[in-house]
């Protein structure tokens, strides 16, 4: 998990929009919701009901006090209407709790699914600018906060807003006299809020950039932890991080504070309401000004205190409030990128190949495949079988614009051709195959396969066709098993062993404690580096596509062992178009031929033979003069 | 475990005990209060008494002036005293991780590590200030409360001697119910979170199989799972609140009622019954931050649990006391030696090496993927202990040595190499902190370094970024390599640290190795035969042993692995 987010509680830039975006999530919920709000109001009224039926009990028992006749009648029926309006107050406290829980936790799991589709949608480039932990946070943090949004701060806002409204109204119908000093009161009470409010903001601003770096190096010393001790770097360490412990620590300790202080102050700003509230009610009534009784005074009273309550809670969760919305902004901001551009209807099909050539689509798994290209304009379909031609015509490409990374690359791959790409890091090997499986886009028509333009077929399928083996093998939580059935949800065991058998990871997976069912963790921690890539061979080996593309595949796997699997490599790529990538120019040496690469342009070109016979840069890498890296 | 984590405390123990002592204070004042304000309605109003109302009145605000002279100065302590522990528990921690053996820091993965000292410390602080804040409130609260009430009219307190046991029974009951529910949540929750971190490390394996919707589903069970699991837990919690307003109005009702009945016959007076229902309020409420405090006490021990792992954690790796012995010279000696990642003779990586390296002396290792050639040379500065037998550093067990000695005395590059943020220079210093620029430099140029570095603008002081970014694989290799150089070990160990080194670079660095490091020995683990060829002796490792020994010339002859691997780097030139 990454740290804590490490952003500053950014407020939110349209806090009504993001508030109706989050409305939106509850769809389903309406009715509920209608129902959710009723009785969030009515359990409030049911405590401000019940309260102010203390005053004609009050006023019941002085009268019975005072003359000795109790209308005990009366005194029942008042103590039974208060009962019932208490007990209703809990049934709907109840249901509205329960209900808004339900609510909440679809509406979380419904923005959640949303981003996280979204997530696998957008394109690679969406990746390279932001980092994984700033991803991260928007599921941990600030999906959070709209949770505790959703599960205590709609139904306390709303309760409050009720609450607030209601005593308040209470308290002019019983006396407006004495509702002039609530109004002063108020007014001190706002101020107040906003004088510890904003200290303990700003407070919680410089606390969240203090915990960013204090995070940040933990992490980055953590990561770095066996040379830590390589170079018995430890008492450095601890000083630095001591420096910015202590910095953390005294930014928290003045936001808590702050935070801390707003309870206290308000309960006793209320207390002191209170007692102004009493001496000048008390005279009011001795005096009997405005016909006020001891018991409105009584009832009264009680008012003050409920009515500085919610006043409180609302200043609480104001807080919480917006940094939920400001979370939700950030969530929405990623859910409305542009996802991954498709117009592609070339779509790949199971396909049954006749001896004189004609392909049909067919359900069956046949081991063919056909693209299947709609021609909108005539109303037909053709068929086209995949065989794994690839052809680059004159392609310019950058990443960022004005900033070219090939310039004018062509190149033709036949079906069952092994084609290697060697150059040094920057000179775009790794972004030509980028763009074979249209990680990122090029204009129309440079880049054809099978004679299709590839920017008509779409994403998935062209993918489909293709397996790849990338330098950094990820493998996912689940058994050896799953991951290399990963290449084909479909395979059966024999698939997945013939394929491990293929890569040469049958042998290690055999001594691995639970062979085939052992379970990898943590992206396969524990498996050395060369075993993971030999399992992401064998990932790819299982979905035995008629393209297969390695980049960087063998890196971390010993030339011992990468000449025992290149048996397998070999028939793996039998028949096959392959591009590969390779560090070690053992690696490409029998390739069909060797792009060589500098600055986006292919300078040389040939097989392994012809390269040394020309004496030229690729003759120079491979006699070990220039640096590959 | 509470007691090893909040030890922790330590120099905030003041403000920790301060903070609940200045929230009693606050409490009685809360406390007395109510039973002010019955007395301002009795004896004031009711009497018509203003100047008695006014004396009352005016020390109700003199008691609140106290209480929040109270509440400010807990609210102070115990960010204080919660903030301060927060540090001193995260510092704990990243001692206790420093002095970690490699052992250690594989047992719980470095992500699980980071993930204890920052959000787990986080969870922790938060809920102890919540502890010291609230923990003494409530039942001070409680005991205040019932005492007042029960002074005022003992006959009406009955009506507590039913209420708070049957709410402290509903609040039992719920949390003893919704514990285990809470964890199963949290389980959920963290294998929900595994599965986006896992997509967004291998976001282009996904995209590259295009297996998005297949990930998407496999997402849609999990958020289905923390939804349900969430639901389960916070549905029995929820239940908290009615039943309290249940009690509560419950009681008040039979207060009135009672009181009523008393009131009329003049056992009570209305105003007593005023600050009665307070007392009611006060008691009920605090049994709920009482069930609130459990509830997140709950939530929080799954981080305690995590810290208390690391914090009882052996490292397994401990200098002597009192150790003062040095390396006398550059000589290794490997005496019957086995290893086991797992202490396991039965799972052993290395096994039965005796193995006798001179000081001086150029050694190259070459062997397969997992033959434990990075194992053999991690037990020299001690990285790992060897299962069974005796490695030997300078003449002297490596477990008679002080680390910090050991360590200074062999240098290793490690293969998985990590550059830290900050310039180049300060990188190449955690070799030497004192380092002259002329060492430095001289260091780099052995290295192979010193040109690509002056290529830089910025040359030496170039900053590096987070994990050194900034420059090449091969760069960054020739950076560890002198960066390693700068200690002036007597034995520098190379672990595969030159694979993205171009060959031409490689011979070099060895060329000036040999020049400028001829007492100094030298272990190369290398995959390309070149890299080892000219070594003094070459030592070939298959399956956790050593199976031959002796000059390349020698191997060629006697070793088929040796030759195999030779074969396989050289095929394409007889081509």
């Amino acid at each position: 998990m990454p740290p804590r987010t490490q952003r500053a509680m950014a407020k939110p830039e349209n806090t009504f929009k993001a508030l109706k975006r989050i409305f939106s999530y509850m769809y389903g919920f309406r009715v509920q919701f209608i129902f959710v709000v009723i009785c969030i109001i009515f359990s409030s009224f049911a405590g401000i009901m019940g309260n102010s039926l203390l005053k004609p009990i009050i006023d019941n028992l002085n009268r019975a006090v005072g003359d000795g006749k109790w209308r005990y009648g009366e005194f029942i029926s008042i103590l039974a209407l208060m009962s019932a309006i208490y007990i209703m107050g809990a049934l709907c406290s109840l249901f509205y709790q329960r209900m808004m829980m339900k609510i909440s936790t679809t509406t979380l799991m419904r923005i959640r699914n949303d981003l996280f589709c979204k997530m696998e949608m957008l394109p690679i480039r969406f990746f390279d600018k932001h980092t994984h932990g700033e991803l991260m946070s928007l599921y941990t943090n600030d999906t959070d906060a709209i949770r505790e949004m959703l599960s205590n701060s709609i139904a306390q806002f709303i309760s409050s807003a009720v609450t607030i409204v209601g005593v308040f109204t209470a308290m002019l119908i019983y006396s407006w006299r004495l509702t002039i000093l609530v109004i002063a009161m108020l007014f001190i009470i706002i101020k107040v809020i906003g004088f510890v409010g904003s200290r303990s903001s700003r407070g919680f601003i410089a606390q969240q950039k203090a915990l960013g770096r204090v995070n940040g190096y933990i992490e980055e010393m953590i990561e770095g932890q066996k040379v830590v001790k390589v170079f018995c770097h430890e008492d450095k360490a601890e000083e630095e991080f001591d420096a910015l412990n202590e910095e953390l620590c005294k930014a928290a300790t003045h936001a808590n504070t702050f935070a801390n202080i707003l309870m206290p102050v308000m309960n006793n700003l209320s207390y002191i309401h209170y007692a102004a509230t009493a001496i000048i009610g008390g005279i009011f009534a001795v005096k009997n000004i405005g016909g006020m009784t001891i018991g409105t005074v009584v009832s009264y009273l009680m008012f003050t205190r409920s009515f500085s309550q919610p006043i409180t809670q609302v200043s609480q969760q104001l807080n919480s409030v917006l940094t939920a919305l400001a979370g939700a902004e950030r969530i929405f901001r990623v859910i409305d990128e542009e996802p991954e551009a498709d117009e592609g209807y070339v779509t790949l099909v199971n396909a049954e190949i006749a001896p004189d050539g004609t392909v049909t689509e067919t359900d069956k798994r046949t081991g063919h495949w056909a693209w299947k290209h709609p021609h909108k304009a005539e109303g037909t379909v053709t068929y086209t079988e995949v065989r794994g031609n690839v052809e680059f015509d004159d392609v310019v490409f950058g990443y960022e614009p004005n900033k070219t990374v090939l310039n004018g690359i062509s190149l033709y791959a036949k079906p069952g051709q092994k084609i290697a790409f060697v150059g040094s890091t920057g000179a775009g090997k790794t972004t030509i195959i980028n763009l074979i499986n249209r990680f990122y886009d090029v204009p129309e028509g440079k880049i054809r396969y099978d004679g299709i333009n590839i920017n008509k077929i779409k994403k998935v399928d062209l993918r489909r066709s293709q397996s790849i083996v990338l330098q950094d093998t990820h493998l996912f939580t689940g058994t050896v098993m799953d991951n290399i059935r990963y290449g084909k949800l479909d395979a059966t065991d024999e698939e997945v062993y013939a394929a491990a058998e293929l890569a040469n990871a049958d042998s290690f997976i055999k001594h691995l404690e639970n062979g085939y069912d052992t379970m990898l963790t943590a992206d396969g921690a524990n498996l050395s580096q060369g075993q993971r890539q030999l399992l992401a061979i064998a990932r790819a080996a299982v979905a035995d596509p008629p393209v297969l593309i390695l980049d960087e595949a063998t890196s971390s796997i010993d030339t011992r062992t990468e000449a025992l699997i290149e048996k397998g490599m070999d028939s793996l790529m039998e028949g096959r178009t392959v591009f590969v990538i390779a560090h070690r120019l053992s690696t490409v040496r029998n390739s069909h031929a060797i792009m060589v690469l500098e600055h986006g342009r292919i300078i040389e070109r040939g097989n392994h033979r012809e390269l040394i016979a020309q004496h030229g840069k690729y003759y120079q890498l491979y006699t070990g003069m220039f640096e590959l890296s | 475990m509470y007691k090893t984590i909040f030890s922790h405390v330590g120099k905030y123990k003041k403000q920790a005990i301060l903070s609940p002592v200045t929230i009693i204070g606050e409490v009685l004042m809360e406390v007395l209060i109510p039973i002010v304000m019955g007395k301002i309605i009795d004896n004031g109003i009711k009497m018509g008494d203003i100047g008695y109302v006014a004396r009352m009145g005016g020390l109700m605000v003199v008691m609140s002036i106290c209480s929040l002279c109270f509440g400010a100065l807990a609210a102070r302590f115990s960010a204080v005293a919660a903030m301060g522990f927060a540090k001193n528990l995260r510092s704990a921690l990243f001692r206790k991780v420093q002095g970690f053996s490699f052992a250690n820091v594989d047992r719980f993965s470095t992500a699980s590590l980071t993930t204890r000292l920052t959000t787990d410390v986080t969870n922790i602080q938060n809920a102890f200030m919540m502890f010291i804040r609230m923990a003494f409130r409530s039942p001070i609260m409680l005991v205040c409360a019932t005492v007042m009430a029960v002074r005022q009219n003992a006959k009406l307190s009955v009506i507590f001697l039913f209420a708070i046991p049957v709410l402290g029974c509903a609040v039992f009951f719920i949390i003893s119910k919704a514990h285990p529910r809470f964890e199963k949540m949290l389980t959920k929750y963290d294998s929900m979170n595994g599965r986006i971190q896992e997509n967004l490390i291998g976001i282009r394996v996904v995209k590259a199989f295009a297996r998005e919707d297949y990930e998407k589903k496999r997402f849609e069970e999990n958020t289905n799972d923390v939804r349900l699991a969430q639901f389960a837990a916070e549905k029995l919690v929820i239940l908290n609140m009615p039943i309290m307003q249940l009690v509560m109005y419950a009681s008040i009702v039979a207060i009135l009622y009672f009181g009523g009945h008393m009131s009329v016959k003049g056992g009570i007076e209305t105003g007593e019954l005023y600050s009665f229902i307070m007392f009611v309020g006060q008691i009920l409420m605090s049994l709920m931050m009482l069930s609130m405090l459990f509830i997140m006490f709950v939530v929080s021990r799954a981080s305690l649990q995590r810290i208390y792992e690391v914090l009882k954690e052996k490292p397994t790796i401990v200098a002597p006391e009192g150790a003062s012995v040095s390396a006398e010279d550059g000589s290794i000696r490997f005496e019957n030696v086995s290893f086991s990642y797992y202490d396991d003779m039965e799972n052993l990586a290395l096994e039965g090496i005796d193995l006798d390296i001179h000081s001086g002396e150029t050694i190259g290792i070459i062997g397969g993927t997992g033959s434990s050639k990075t194992s053999l040379v991690q037990l020299i500065p001690r990285l790992y202990d060897a299962t069974a037998g005796r490695v030997l550093v300078g003449g002297h067990d490596v477990k008679e040595y002080p680390l910090e000695t050991l360590r200074d005395q062999v240098a290793m590059v490690l293969q998985k190499n990590v550059l830290f943020s900050g310039t180049i220079k300060d990188n190449l210093r955690w070799g030497d902190e004192n380092a002259t620029d002329e060492e430095i430099i001289d260091a780099c140029k052995s290295a192979c370094a010193h040109d690509f570095i002056m290529s830089f603008p910025e040359g030496y002081d170039t900053d590096l970024g987070q994990g050194g970014v900034n420059v090449s694989g091969g760069q960054k290799q020739r950076l560890c390599i002198a960066r390693a150089l700068l200690k002036k070990p007597k034995i520098i160990i190379l672990d595969d640290s030159t694979s993205a080194v171009d060959t031409a670079t490689d011979s070099s660095i060895r060329k000036a190795f040999r020049e400028k490091l001829g007492d100094t020995t030298t272990i190369i683990i290398a995959q390309r035969i070149t890299s080892v060829m000219d070594a003094d002796r070459i030592i070939v490792m298959d399956g956790g042993r050593i199976t031959d020994i002796g000059t390349h010339a020698q191997l060629m002859e006697s070793s088929g692995i040796y030759r195999e691997v030779y074969d396989s780097q050289q095929k394409g030139d007889e081509e």
